[in-house]
């Protein structure tokens, strides 16, 4: 557990920072700025670390800052490893994002002021993520102003060993069902989920040939909290998938059938040794067999958490204790190309 | 009946069927404002046992509430018939659209589109609201507050339950006001043991008592007619 915790705390993106042209005042223009940005962590966490870079050739007037990928304003409040797992279908590295200094997007984006909107953002979630699993947010409203503070601490610095010092007053645990460890934690069998669905119309080959995503229109936000079904079988992430967006996969409910014990831990083996390779090669995604007409049925092109591509046979428990973020969600982008016009 | 203590939530199909007898009491009980209309999100196959059932999630909203405030701090709303108040001070009788105010500031109305959006998360309604004047300009968060009612804008300073974030419509992928859901459980387990002396409302009727603690808080009130059982 401790092994996965750290793979997922030390996930990082390398970023290309290049500032809006429109805000460039200087002749040559500044390069552009080089940072390793933890996935965990926050877009607008990073701006001591960029502000340097570009200080001098601002012009006048109060900083709004925001990002902005190929014209897409970047929803601050989402993990950055989540962001590039979504809009860049092909890993792009580095990651080539625009600042802009000025002309905050008011009427798209929510307010972001520094730091203490993303933490607040932050203590949010987890109250929310708290409530799904326990049924009140006891846990986290009974965590003193410091602790709390000290918890955030540790996740704008990616301090893995701070994080857990400080979540051990949190009570937290692991997921429990036939396949993990038993340390209960989930009193009511839900785990959150934050969902990003892409719809993709038209049919590629390589993720080279994704179209960009030029508008948050084009995904659908999914924030509902999965319920386990604890049939004795296990429940696996396809089934999860299936279970959280039933308006595509209607047809099919139950967790997949013919399992047996061997082949679930044998998924999890691999799943481990695949996700040291963080390009996740040899790991694509499995098209859906759903049995019924496989014409009509939703193609899952691409499903990546933490930016592995897991089996769609990995229990659902293994990814949710491993792959959640620090305020406890579990952040799955996926890509599903709909066939009809059926539309989420 | 269900034995064990309620907690004050409902689920995604009860607050769907309860939306739709809100909607339809509204409809009888305040003629007056426009009716709130059911925005269907999607279509859920629920598969029970043998059978299958359709339910609808959606959410429900009213646009375009016309809010004036006065100077004296009263507020009343453009889509009602009658002029709900006018200043004590001033002799004229007002107009059916708009208030007199004492000083010589001019009333500027604003404009509300409100929606009421099951939070899966938090098993409760939660309120999401927008506002912006006359010429389309979006009001801010601060702006908004001091647009509300006095009384609302006191309940807002002292409830621990109720306060108001800026914060991502789950739908509209716009910026929207939204009331905060935290409590809202407690309260409404509160409210039906108090006040109804049941330990298991009625679920039709959570929203119509949902509404009638949220709604004064952004100054819109409901009828008492609306709480009675048909």
């Amino acid at each position: 557990m401790k092994e996965a915790q750290e793979f997922v705390w030390m996930g990082a993106i390398p970023l290309q920072i290049h500032l809006h042209e429109s805000e460039v005042t200087t002749v040559p223009p500044p390069p552009p700025a080089l940072i390793l940005a933890p996935r965990i962590g926050y877009l607008p966490l990073l701006l001591p670390l960029i502000k340097p870079y570009f200080s001098s050739t601002l012009p006048p007037g109060v900083d709004t800052v925001w990002f902005e990928y190929k014209g897409l304003p970047l929803k601050w409040y989402i993990p950055t490893g989540v962001l590039f797992d979504l809009l860049c279908a092909e890993p792009e590295r580095p990651w080539n994002l625009t600042i802009h200094f000025r002309g905050y997007p008011s009427h798209l984006l929510i307010p972001c002021e520094g730091e203490d909107s993303v933490k607040w953002n932050f203590i949010n979630s987890l109250k929310e993520a708290d409530y799904i699993i326990n049924g009140n947010c006891k846990n986290v409203m009974h965590m003193s102003q410091s602790d709390q503070l000290e918890l955030w601490n540790s996740v704008v610095n990616a301090n893995l060993e701070a994080f857990i010092r400080s979540s051990s007053k949190l009570k937290s645990g692991t997921i429990e069902d036939d396949y993990a460890s038993k340390i209960s934690w989930m009193v009511l069998g839900k785990v959150p989920v934050r969902l990003y669905v892409w719809n993709v119309s038209e049919d590629f080959g390589d993720m080279e040939d994704a179209p960009p995503i030029d508008s948050w229109d084009r995904i659908s936000y999914v924030n509902r909290p999965l319920e386990i079904h604890r049939e004795g079988k296990c429940f696996t992430l396809h089934d999860a998938i299936k279970t959280l967006l039933p308006e595509l996969f209607g047809k099919k409910r139950k967790p997949s059938e013919g399992e047996n014990d061997e082949q679930s831990f044998g998924s999890e083996e691999e799943t481990k040794n695949n996700r040291m390779t963080e390009e996740g090669e040899g790991n694509i995604s499995q098209p859906l067999e759903t049995g019924s007409t496989a014409d009509d049925d939703p193609e899952i092109k691409l499903l990546r958490i933490q930016g592995i591509e897991p089996k769609l046979e990995t229990p659902i428990s293994w990814v949710a204790n491993h792959l959640r973020h620090p305020e406890n969600f579990l952040h799955v982008c996926v890509y599903i190309k709909v066939p009809s016009a059926k539309s989420l | 009946m269900n034995e064990s203590a309620w907690d004050g939530t409902l689920s995604a199909s009860e607050f769907s069927a309860s939306a739709q007898a809100f909607a339809e009491k509204w409809k009888l009980n305040n003629p007056a404002y426009p009716p709130w209309t059911w925005v269907k999100s999607l279509e859920v196959p629920i598969f029970a046992t043998n059978q299958v059932s359709l339910v609808e999630e959606g959410y429900l909203s009213l646009e375009n509430v016309c809010i004036v405030k006065s100077n004296d701090d009263e507020v009343a709303s453009c889509v009602e018939g009658e002029a709900s108040l006018y200043d004590k001070e001033d002799e004229e009788s007002t107009d059916s659209a708009t208030l007199t105010s004492s000083g010589n500031d001019n009333v500027q109305p604003y404009y509300f589109d409100f929606h009421i959006i099951y939070s899966a998360s938090f098993r409760v309604p939660v309120l999401y609201f927008r506002a912006y004047c006359s010429d389309g300009r979006s009001l801010g968060l601060n702006e908004i507050e001091s647009v509300l009612p006095a009384n609302s804008a006191k309940v807002l300073l002292e409830s621990k339950w109720t306060f108001i974030t800026q914060e991502e419509h789950p739908y509209l992928n716009r910026p929207w006001c939204k009331l905060h859901p935290c409590g809202s459980s407690d309260w409404m387990k509160l409210l039906f043991q108090a006040v109804e002396k049941v330990d298991r409302p009625a679920m039709e009727l959570y929203l119509v008592s949902w509404f009638s603690v949220v709604g004064p808080v952004i100054g819109l009130g409901i009828p008492i007619q609306m709480l009675k059982e048909p």
